[in-house]
């Protein structure tokens, strides 16, 4: 890291704030152009999956694990839609299939 | 309304969104633990980290301000990235300037603009009204486990054993699946959005030349390009879905 984290922390957080409050402030009637508000519709879906996709599959270091964290995540979000249960099953995941690969 | 029934409302309200903001807290620890090990990872202090976490509240924008930071990005880069990742926000904080009850005054808009995140909006937007109070209470709780979870992740994450805290930097990733994949089995628009977007980060990620692409122009280049072709391919119908 070379810059300063405090001009970093406050460059993000002036940035979120601003989305947030903006609307929240400013906008009083709904948005109607139907480009706008599809585009905005999809961006945080598309943005978290490229995020995760394939960055969890070589995060922890070994790629069967990742794999694995990856799978398993998706199908107790599809069954459960829980949050936390997700990120939880994912963490356990990972754990398991590691401890399985040192002890082979 | 009368001055003590105004106070027994105020209160009412104020303990209403104590109570909701619980759970959010308990998971928000669970995952910020997880966040603070990828804060120390790069490079930030748990003080450092702890005020991101209070001020910012996001976990993607987190995330994305701790790996730029750590890769010496410009402010530039991260004022942009945090604008792609955070996007959703403005979505959600539209929908709930329809829910704010009318007499919340600007102040009060600007502090609840503080805490607008997925899970509190969530439980908000599903209130028949919203008061400042009530934000307010969700507020306090959800933000302290947030925090505290962040600054015991840089801590305590170091103490940890190896594989402990290998398996709890997926958790982040483990959150963005639980966002993602709901929506998808839902609206099988997002689910194609969402794979297309996979694919193509898979082919930057690893194909030759592509894969020399900055990892926030990447982010930020196939989040504007995937999301206007769904846009265009697959609009929102005229009123509600989003």
């Amino acid at each position: 890291m070379s810059g300063n984290v405090y001009l970093y922390i406050l460059t993000a957080f002036a940035v979120t704030y601003l989305i947030r409050v903006l609307p929240l402030t400013l906008i009083k009637k709904e948005i109607t152009n139907r480009f706008v508000r599809s585009f905005l519709y999809y961006v945080p879906y598309v943005t978290l999956t490229v995020m995760t996709f394939p960055a969890i599959v070589t995060a922890t270091g070994n790629v069967y694990a990742g794999l694995a964290s990856l799978v398993v995540g998706i199908v107790v979000a599809v069954f459960t839609e829980n949050l936390f249960l997700v990120a939880g099953a994912s963490c356990v995941v990972v754990f398991i299939v590691n401890l399985i690969a040192n002890a082979l | 309304m009368g001055r003590e029934r105004r106070k027994t409302e105020n209160l009412k309200q104020l303990t209403h969104g104590l109570k909701m903001g619980i759970p959010i807290a308990v998971g928000y620890f669970v995952v910020a633990f997880s966040l603070g090990i990828n804060a120390a990872g790069a490079g930030f202090t748990a003080g450092q980290a702890a005020m991101a976490s209070f001020l910012c509240m996001a976990s993607a924008g987190e995330y994305a301000l701790f790996s730029l930071a750590a890769a010496s990005a410009t402010y530039f880069e991260v004022a942009v990235m945090e604008l792609v990742v955070n996007a959703r926000y403005l979505l959600m904080s539209c929908a709930l300037s329809q829910k704010l009850s009318p007499d919340i005054k600007t102040a009060g808009r600007l502090h609840i603009g503080l805490g607008v995140t997925d899970e509190m909006f969530g439980v908000a937007i599903a209130q028949d009204k919203v008061t400042h109070l009530f934000y307010f209470g969700m507020m306090i709780v959800s933000t302290f486990g947030w925090t505290l979870g962040t600054w015991l992740g840089v801590t305590v994450g170091n103490v940890l054993p190896g594989n402990v805290v290998t398996a709890l930097s997926v958790g982040l990733y483990g959150m963005f699946i639980a966002i993602v994949v709901p929506a998808a089995k839902h609206d099988r628009h997002v689910l194609y959005a969402a794979l297309a977007a996979a694919v193509l980060s898979a082919v930057f990620s690893f194909a030759p030349v592509l894969s020399k692409l900055p990892e926030g122009i990447r982010t930020i280049g196939l989040t504007v390009l995937v999301s206007a072709i769904a846009a265009i391919v697959f609009p929102l119908k005229k009123k509600g879905e989003a």
